[in-house]
């Protein structure tokens, strides 16, 4: 009963923060900052699920992001879609083409499968990028505010609100899976696939589960972008290095610790605003951060300093 | 089919192969340090990068080309050696996937160092002979392809010569196929990567140098460089050095063709669409074995 009870804490810990966050912050502007990191959380919680207990690595996770976005744009914009019917499509497209391409891609070890994310994330962007008349080329398209219940979402405290309790859902349901027959299968595979197709696991299955669950936390959490900023273009979606800094935010944090994946989410959307102060630092110290994570806390910073604690507490 | 229809295709195939040399070499740097360290190295483009964002600013600065193309692979082994010993060889610990997200990082450091020391526009470098371009059946082949080509010839041959031949050379291959064993036979496995990453590093400064009058540098011009050596690595084989030539220019002639007859605003898809169809059905490339676990 313990796991269930850490579990608990978790939750209760975000929960503090989300509802305690906004009476400390003294601006708006520090509001959108929080509700990005709710945001980028979701996104990168759901592929910790893939990366840290499946150990399935994903270069290509912005693709979804991007798809997510793109689906409310398209949707308000080109097909009088209301907002939420939009993220619903955005969702079921995002786990239709994850389930078409895990097939072929998840049978991949290690760094092949890398490429080939790799070049799924690619050919989204690039099919975002140019397909202008639809989704506006590279300098992006606005994104109306959806109307729900006759009321329209557009403040910055509504944004905050509903992406924290997102990523408060989120976290609970990866939670959930973790600690299912799921999730053993899942940490099965994760230390041999040999060993776990011997105990009957059905490998091919669970990994395609796994990704496509991890896509539809990327489109969710893209949809909950493009209605924030209200602007979205291809780079701050679907881009490479978008890829990059979700799976950045998920080994930083620790892979595998879902508490973790949002830390890991909370350190790359601030290390940005911090640093525009030093604009031109800005690829030097994001890349040094990087290197210098790896290199003192190579199991991310929540199971590094769990362990430290561990230790001296003992 | 006419003649202006033939004119094209080979233009397309002589550009193809060019860039794909380029890539090449580029994977071929990539393999290196994966078969000694089973790193993928993503800031393997940046070396290319670092050579010819040198090599640019030297010229510029007054000194010859040939000077200055020494000089700029000199700074991009100079960058192989930093990464290895202050951040990988440290981070030897570290999971694959942490290891992935550390020769990013260094990728992404090593692009704000350039736009510091540099600056953030594209730059040119003048082709290396004054020779004009070459008419071959309609087609228009540059002399700096030519360089490319020969370059590339060079730097396969004689890096396949020291691998080989020399001591040195098979010690970089006996490490890549059993470290532990290398080491018990009295290697200092540690010097032997180093020179691994010191010579992957400065072929894909050469790299990027001859590429410089053909292809537009820019400090952010590593990046796609590395994905695609990493993608032509991948779709050769892992680990194998011919498979990442034939991937390189494979990858280099499919971008050349695709751009060309279908779509060029779509250049970069075809090369990604082949890698993933090749992948689908040959998931350990084109020349790579596939692994067996054990349990």
């Amino acid at each position: 009963m313990r796991s269930v009870r850490s579990r608990l804490l978790q939750l209760a810990i975000l929960v503090a923060i989300i509802a305690i966050a906004p009476l400390l912050v003294p601006s708006n502007y520090y509001l959108r900052v929080m509700t990005l990191i709710y945001v980028f959380g979701l996104a990168a919680v759901g592929l910790n699920l893939l990366m840290g207990f499946a150990g399935q690595v994903s270069l290509g996770h912005a693709g979804f992001v991007g798809i997510g976005a793109y689906s409310v744009a398209l949707g308000s914009v080109h097909w009088g879609l209301p907002g939420l019917y939009s993220v619903v499509l955005g969702a079921f497209v995002s786990a239709a083409i994850a389930a078409l391409v895990g097939r072929p891609i998840l049978r991949l070890k290690g760094h092949y499968l890398a490429v080939a994310t790799l070049g799924f994330g690619f050919l989204i962007a690039l099919l975002i990028t140019n397909e202008a008349g639809l989704t506006g080329g590279p300098d992006g398209i606005s994104v109306p505010r959806p109307v729900v219940f006759g009321w329209r979402l557009r403040t910055v405290e509504q944004w905050y609100w509903i992406s924290g309790v997102a990523l408060v859902v989120g976290v609970f349901i990866a939670q959930n899976l973790v600690a299912s027959s799921t999730g053993r299968a899942l940490r099965a595979i994760h230390d041999s696939e040999v060993a776990a197709q011997a105990i009957g696991v059905d490998v091919a299955k669970q990994k395609l589960k796994v990704f496509v669950v991890s896509a539809v936390y990327a489109s969710l959490a893209g949809s909950l972008l493009a209605f924030c900023n209200g602007h979205i273009t291809p780079d701050s979606t679907a881009g490479f290095l978008r890829s990059v800094e979700l799976v950045t935010m998920v080994v930083l944090g620790g892979l595998g610790s879902v508490l973790g994946s949002v830390l890991g989410a909370a350190v790359l959307v601030l290390l940005p605003q911090v640093l525009t102060v030093f604009h031109d630092y800005e690829h030097l110290m994001l890349g040094l951060l990087m290197v210098l994570c790896i290199v003192m806390l190579p199991i991310g910073v929540v199971p590094s300093l769990a362990k430290k604690f561990a230790r001296s507490g003992a | 089919m006419g003649i202006g229809m033939a004119a094209d295709l080979l233009q397309y195939a002589s550009s193809g192969v060019t860039i794909g040399a380029v890539y090449a070499l580029v994977a071929l740097g990539f393999t290196l340090i994966y078969n000694s360290t089973h790193v993928a190295n993503f800031a393997q483009g940046d070396f290319a990068m670092l050579g010819a964002m040198t090599t640019v600013f030297v010229v510029t600065g007054g000194l010859p080309t040939f000077p200055a193309a020494i000089l700029g692979t000199g700074v991009a082994a100079v960058a192989g050696l930093a990464l290895y010993r202050l951040a990988i060889d440290p981070a030897r610990s570290s999971p694959v996937l942490g290891l992935i997200v550390l020769t990013i990082g260094a990728s992404i450091f090593a692009k704000g160092v350039a736009q510091l020391v540099f600056d953030k526009r594209f730059h040119s470098l003048p082709s290396w002979f004054d020779a004009g371009p070459i008419k071959l059946l309609g087609a228009t082949i540059q002399t700096q392809s030519l360089v490319v080509l020969a370059g590339t010839i060079v730097v396969v041959g004689a890096l396949a010569a020291f691998t080989t031949k020399t001591l040195l050379g098979k010690g970089i291959l006996a490490v890549s196929q059993n470290p532990l064993a290398a080491t018990l036979m009295g290697m200092n496995v540690r010097s032997i990567v180093t020179l691994a990453f010191v010579v992957s590093a400065a072929i894909g400064g050469l790299a990027g140098i001859m590429a410089a009058p053909i292809t537009l540098t820019s400090y952010d011009a590593g990046t796609i460089l590395s994905l695609k050596g990493f993608a032509a690595a991948m779709l050769g084989g892992m680990g194998n050095p011919v498979g990442a030539v034939v991937g390189g220019i494979v990858l280099g002639i499919v971008e050349a063709f695709g751009g060309g007859l279908i779509s060029s605003a779509y250049k970069d898809a075809f090369a990604f669409l082949v890698i993933l169809i090749v992948l689908a059905v040959r998931p350990q490339g084109f020349f790579g074995s596939i692994a067996r676990e054990r349990v």
